[in-house]
């Protein structure tokens, strides 16, 4: 049976901060770990540390499997076609950067990359990064008030002139969960590629890359009890054997003389250098977690939570929710009257509450919004009533200081 | 307000929250910046607020505007400019202010994840101070 409570496998959760019990509610920064996680990565260094895919030992053979083991589980748990298609990175942010500087968009006359307002700036920098160097245009799909993409400007936006589109699935400002297989779908009709970043999805529902059909998902391993350090780029097998290596190094190639190269078939051609073993092998532990806990059960119980502890919010006089999604993610942005975002974080911070506090890598989204930042609670399965509690009297407390 | 005076508050707390009353509170006493002054080039780089620093040299004495849309840092700040406000450069210079901070238990703010910018600002408040005895 699988488990539904599961808050007590995770060890950190029952630590104190600033001398009162922790309230953790930065989960879209990262999540915590549980017990089976931190144990499995101690069990690697002691018990089988050793390089992958190079030495004849038996220690070696079984890092190799199960980093490789790691790799079957990835493709599992996004509905790939083939363990081929999936390439280790140290996050979200390197697995765009990968495609970024792989893809072979350039060589076309497509000049325009489109993002959206609601990106985060690992899913914005590489683009000008590249469209600096290959002089192509970044125009971005706007959004309501409420912080919903505007799919009309989208369909405008996205044409026969677009290389690439690269959006959220959730946005980890304000919690909206996009339509993204009509973005793609929109990418795919003008012949352009598309780019998910799961960062903030991959935890919260079941992912299938065919179904959303797009060419490339990203996400991180810390945000759903993984390690950091470890994240994953899955990208169609097509399109991988056509890019070209971003990094060079060991264990990428096939052949090596002092004048040239030729690279090993994709995951390898893109996974230069000693990978994080440790870290995949964490996030193998990760997944294997998903799979025993109920996640469906777990995740009504953290949705009846996140929306019970929004409307408390939306009730508290002095209170103003920052986003209005109609379909919203375990995130919650608001605004405090008479204070800055970063004064309620102090505030709240002291009462062991952590949360977080400012513009969460979304400049572009607090500019559009005509704000400093907000105070973001985001929420993981492991939360609970008393955290919602907790949330709403330190709030309380806040509010009487200022 | 005298810097000792602070110093003397500041013995009396017993918990956090008589400390971040007293801050909000002399936060409040921190002149506002002339809007004309809250721009992009007296921005402090490094700070997760927006905080302005304006100054100028009058009679080898450093005199000090500083300002910030966040008042937790402005008391902050309050208790910055007390304690340097109207000094000549050197005096400045000699004067240690994350000692002061330490003693006052705001470490936290000056190692908490570039949190406050209290180090910038400190690191700002040098750098001019030194330029000022060259
Ligand atoms: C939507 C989104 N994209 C990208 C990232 C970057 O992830 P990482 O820092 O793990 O590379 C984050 C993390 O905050 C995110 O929320």
């Amino acid at each position: 049976m699988s488990k539904t409570n599961i808050r007590s496998d995770f060890p950190i959760l029952a630590t104190s901060s600033r001398g009162k019990p922790l309230t953790y509610l930065d989960n879209a920064a990262t999540t915590q770990k549980p017990q089976c996680v931190i144990d499995k990565i101690g069990d690697y260094y002691a018990t089988f540390n050793a390089n992958v895919h190079r030495a004849a030992h038996e220690m070696a053979e079984k890092a190799t499997a199960e980093l490789e083991r790691t790799r079957e589980s990835c493709a599992k748990f996004l509905n790939a076609k083939s363990t081929n298609e999936i390439i280790f990175t140290k996050g979200t942010t390197e697995s765009i950067n990968l495609v970024a500087n792989s893809v072979p968009l350039f060589s076309e006359k497509r000049r325009n990359i489109v993002i959206s307002e609601l990106e985060h700036h690992s899913n914005i920098v590489p683009w000008h990064l590249v469209a600096e160097r290959h002089n192509l245009r970044v125009a971005a799909i706007g959004i309501s008030d409420d912080g919903e993409l505007d799919l009309n400007q989208a369909r405008s936006l996205i044409n026969d002139d677009t290389a690439l589109v690269a959006i959220t699935h959730v946005s980890n400002g304000l919690g909206v969960v996009n339509d993204v297989k009509a973005i793609c779908r929109m990418a795919r009709e003008h012949g352009a590629l598309c780019l998910v970043d799961g960062a903030q999805s991959a935890l919260h529902f079941p992912i299938n890359v065919e179904d959303i059909d797009c060419d490339f998902f990203v996400f991180s391993g810390h945000k759903l009890f993984g390690p950091t350090g470890i994240g994953v780029l899955w990208g169609r097998i097509e399109l991988l054997e056509k890019m070209t290596p971003w990094q060079g190094g060991g264990e990428m190639i096939e052949k090596v003389s002092i004048t040239s190269s030729t690279y090993q078939q994709p995951p390898f051609k893109f996974e230069a250098g000693t990978p994080n073993i440790a870290g995949a092998v964490g996030l193998g532990a990760a997944l294997k977690y998903l799979e025993q806990i109920d996640r469906d059960s777990l995740g009504k119980a953290q949705d009846s939570l996140v929306k019970n502890t929004t409307e408390r919010l939306a009730d508290m006089p002095g209170i103003k929710l920052i986003g209005n999604p109609n379909k919203r993610s375990a995130i919650i942005s608001f605004l405090v009257e008479n204070s800055h975002p970063n004064d309620i974080g102090t505030l709240l911070d002291q009462q062991g509450i952590a949360l977080r506090a400012g513009h969460h890598c979304n400049m572009p989204l607090m500019d559009r919004l005509g704000i400093p930042g907000t105070v973001r609670a985001s929420f993981s399965l492991y939360n609970d009533d008393s955290d919602g509690d907790r949330l709403i009297s330190g709030l309380e407390k806040a509010q009487t200081f200022l | 307000m005298e810097l000792a005076e602070i110093k003397e508050s500041f013995e009396f707390f017993d918990d956090w929250e008589d400390k971040y009353r007293f801050i909000l509170e002399i936060g409040k006493d921190l002149p506002d910046m002339d809007d004309d002054y809250r721009i992009e080039k007296n921005l402090i780089r490094g700070c997760q607020s927006q905080v302005w620093l304006v100054y100028a040299i009058e009679d080898n004495k450093l005199r000090f505007q500083i300002d910030s849309d966040a008042h937790i840092v402005r008391g902050l700040l309050k208790i910055l400019l007390v304690a340097i406000n109207n000094l000549s450069p050197s005096e400045i210079i000699e004067t240690d202010l994350e000692t002061l901070f330490e003693e006052l238990g705001l470490m936290a703010h000056l190692s908490m994840s570039r949190g406050n910018g209290l180090r910038a600002m400190i690191g700002k408040i040098n750098q001019i101070a030194e330029n000022g005895a060259s």
